[in-house]
């Protein structure tokens, strides 16, 4: 228990310092911005700021994109109730209660109970992680090589499951993204691999590449195509305070949604969406007036919003601890842990422990920013959904462009992003989903050593992977829930039933 | 004998993916492939190569079997001019510097949107060519080539 005490204590000796603090409000500030900004999802935001952290350090950059992250989805839910265009995917649901409270004139309190659901779920879900992460990364910490590869599998696996549409074709993906990770020089026997004799390709293909083309310049075509038509309720929202009867009705809904979203932000590739979903579920089964879902009910809009901010926390649960990514947004953190140079894995508690705390910390004084910032600027955000996409996007492209050139300083980054963007573009319009791709290249390189070191000690032979109990059963589940996913066509149902209102991650 | 493709998204995302798989495989020759006590360079990606192009096989096979959506529009224009404007951004801003490389993406890219006109677009551009210079060369310090030496 005193233990707990004291990492606390570090992580707000951390947190606090002015630079840190800054970078968090920065982060948080720009997430929001972007979130509320119609065409632009969190997981591009991310991908386009990167580069921009690079420089900072690894405390602060890490403090500032998952600020980024967790701006961009309350950002979200605020376009989501004004404009009924979820700003992310996570909150599709809020839009079913949420706009139509906006439409009766009541956008001000179902903003108002979204953030206050929203703070309570972040700050439960930061107790989580502080409670369970230095209990996993206990375990992980005697893990060897078949574990860690099984684990990887594992996760690679969930993914697949949790992905939208065909699951062949998000296997295939997350293979396609292993080999794209492969790219570079061989860590084990120094052989320049697929680098087609570019030297800028040694050091392996950049994620801020792979991120920027499959997410950012993808979704810029995609907005492109697409006609802009949309109806805001901007001059509606006047008084932001929800009465007594609202807190009330609101209290059950949100303690509800913070347990629902805390448990599905650690399965991997569920988290936010699937979180909602189920939170929405639960309250209109719950309630007296189940019939008057979707018409306005502050319920509809309290649990949803708590249950997906309480998994965007445990959602880091699984990478902080494990080093295993269970979504394409992990995936990317986990990718900017590395360019700062620090493996990822159940050591980082131990060997960086102010970064660790620090975060943690950080994002729990993030959610308490969103909080005193967005319910006073409500109104700059409305104004900033006025914006036509075309006065945007210059701007995005600029920072694609210059963002990918500036890690390195070199215009192959820049041509690597235009690549995945076709690549991207032409999978996306196949139905080929890009998050497993994303997490297949980060796990890629990573799978191999591990694999490598496992068949070293076990003397070349591969049952090792299933003879190591943990790794057996890393494996077995994995297996299972492939199998139960092909032969059960009705689980298969819900799913792309849970999954259908899901754009991407 | 033929045989109709009933799911042309399964049959042409199958087909790349075998494409890739067959790719990366091919290319592995050239490495050491080692044995599975000490996996060489080429060991792990012919694995991998080999699995992704059985999946993309399986998709094409699939494709002939069970009926699909046929693929939606695949615009030329848009996709071609946002990554033009990539990659004449990356040409430019190596040649000329970052505030022109910036303002020849923005109207590149500008002229894949539905409206184009032609004072905005300038005024877009340069107000992103001052963000950029504001943002990556002054507030990061990057070491940027801004324009030409005069």
């Amino acid at each position: 228990m005193s233990d707990i005490f004291q990492n606390l204590f570090l992580g707000f000796s951390v947190a606090l310092t002015l630079t840190n603090i800054l970078y968090c409000f920065i982060g948080c500030f720009l997430g929001t911005l972007i979130g509320v900004l119609p065409g632009l999802g969190p997981l591009a935001t991310v991908a386009l700021l990167l580069p921009v952290t690079f420089s900072l350090g690894p405390t602060p950059a890490l403090i500032m994109l998952a600020g980024i992250y967790y701006g961009a989805q309350y950002g979200g839910s605020t376009t989501s109730i004004l404009v009924n265009l979820p700003g992310e995917s996570s909150s599709v649901v809020t839009c079913l209660d949420g706009y139509q409270m906006a439409r009766q004139g009541r956008a001000g309190p179902a903003l108002a109970i979204a953030a206050i659901g929203s703070f309570f779920a972040g700050t439960v879900g930061t107790l989580m992680i502080v409670l369970f992460g230095p209990v996993l990364a206990g375990v992980a910490l005697e893990f060897g090589g078949a574990e860690n590869f099984s684990l990887m599998v594992l996760g690679l696996v969930m993914a697949v499951v949790t992905a939208h549409g065909s699951i062949l074709k998000a296997i295939c993906m997350t293979l396609l993204g292993i080999l794209f990770g492969l790219v570079g020089i061989d860590v084990n026997s120094g052989v320049e691999r697929y680098t087609m004799d570019i030297s800028q390709l040694y050091d392996g293909i950049s994620i801020v590449s792979v991120a920027i083309g499959v997410f950012g310049i993808s979704e810029i075509i995609a907005n492109l195509e697409l006609k802009e038509e949309r109806e805001i309720f901007t001059d509606k929202v006047n008084g932001l305070m929800p009465t007594r009867e609202d807190l009330r009705r609101s209290a059950g809904p949100i303690l509800r949604g913070t347990a629902i979203g805390s448990v599905f932000g650690l399965l991997p590739g569920t988290h936010s969406i699937i979180a909602s979903f189920a939170s929405y579920t639960v309250e209109k089964k719950l309630s007296k007036d189940s019939d008057k879902f979707g018409t306005g009910m502050i319920e509809g809009v309290a649990g949803p919003e708590a249950a997906n901010n309480a998994a965007a926390q445990t959602y880091f649960i699984p990478m902080l601890t494990l080093g295993i990514p269970t979504g394409a947004m992990m995936a990317l953190l986990l990718g900017a842990l590395m360019m700062q140079g620090i493996t990822p894995g159940p050591q980082v508690m131990t060997k960086n422990p102010d970064l660790f705390w620090g975060l943690i910390v950080s994002m729990w004084l993030g959610n308490l920013m969103l909080v005193i910032l967005n319910l006073p600027l409500i109104g700059i955000w409305i104004k900033l959904l006025t914006i036509p996409y075309r006065f945007l996007f210059p701007g995005i492209m600029m920072f694609c462009a210059v963002g990918s050139y500036a890690m390195n300083s070199s215009a192959v980054d820049v041509y690597m992003v235009g690549a995945f963007g076709l690549l991207g573009y032409i999978l996306a319009k196949l139905d080929c989903e890009p998050a497993p791709l994303l997490l297949g290249f980060v796990l890629g390189a990573m799978m191999e050593e591990n694999l490598r070191h496992a068949l070293l000690v076990s003397r070349g032979d591969p049952s090792v992977l299933i003879t190591q109990p943990i790794s057996a059963a890393f494996l077995g589940v994995s297996a299972l829930s492939m199998i139960a996913l092909i032969i059960i066509p009705q689980l298969r149902k819900q799913r792309d039933l849970v999954l259908a209102e899901q754009g991407q991650d | 004998m033929s045989i109709r493709i009933k799911a042309p998204k399964d049959f042409w995302s199958g087909m790349i993916f075998m494409a890739f798989g067959i790719g990366f495989v091919a290319v592995a020759r050239d490495y050491p492939m080692g044995t599975a006590l000490e996996m060489g360079a080429a060991y792990f990606p012919t694995v991998v190569g080999g699995l992704l192009a059985v999946m993309g096989l399986v998709l094409v096979g699939y494709s002939a079997v069970n009926a699909g959506e046929r693929i939606g529009h695949i615009g030329l224009r848009v996709p071609l001019l946002v990554i033009g404007a990539l990659v004449l951004f990356g040409y430019l801003i190596d040649w000329l510097g970052l505030i022109p490389a910036v303002v020849a993406l923005v109207f590149v890219g500008s002229a894949g949107g539905h409206e184009f006109r032609f004072r905005e677009v300038l005024i877009f551009a340069l107000v992103v060519a001052a963000l950029a210079v504001g943002i990556f060369y002054f507030a990061l310090g990057l070491p940027l080539k801004l324009a030409p030496q005069l």
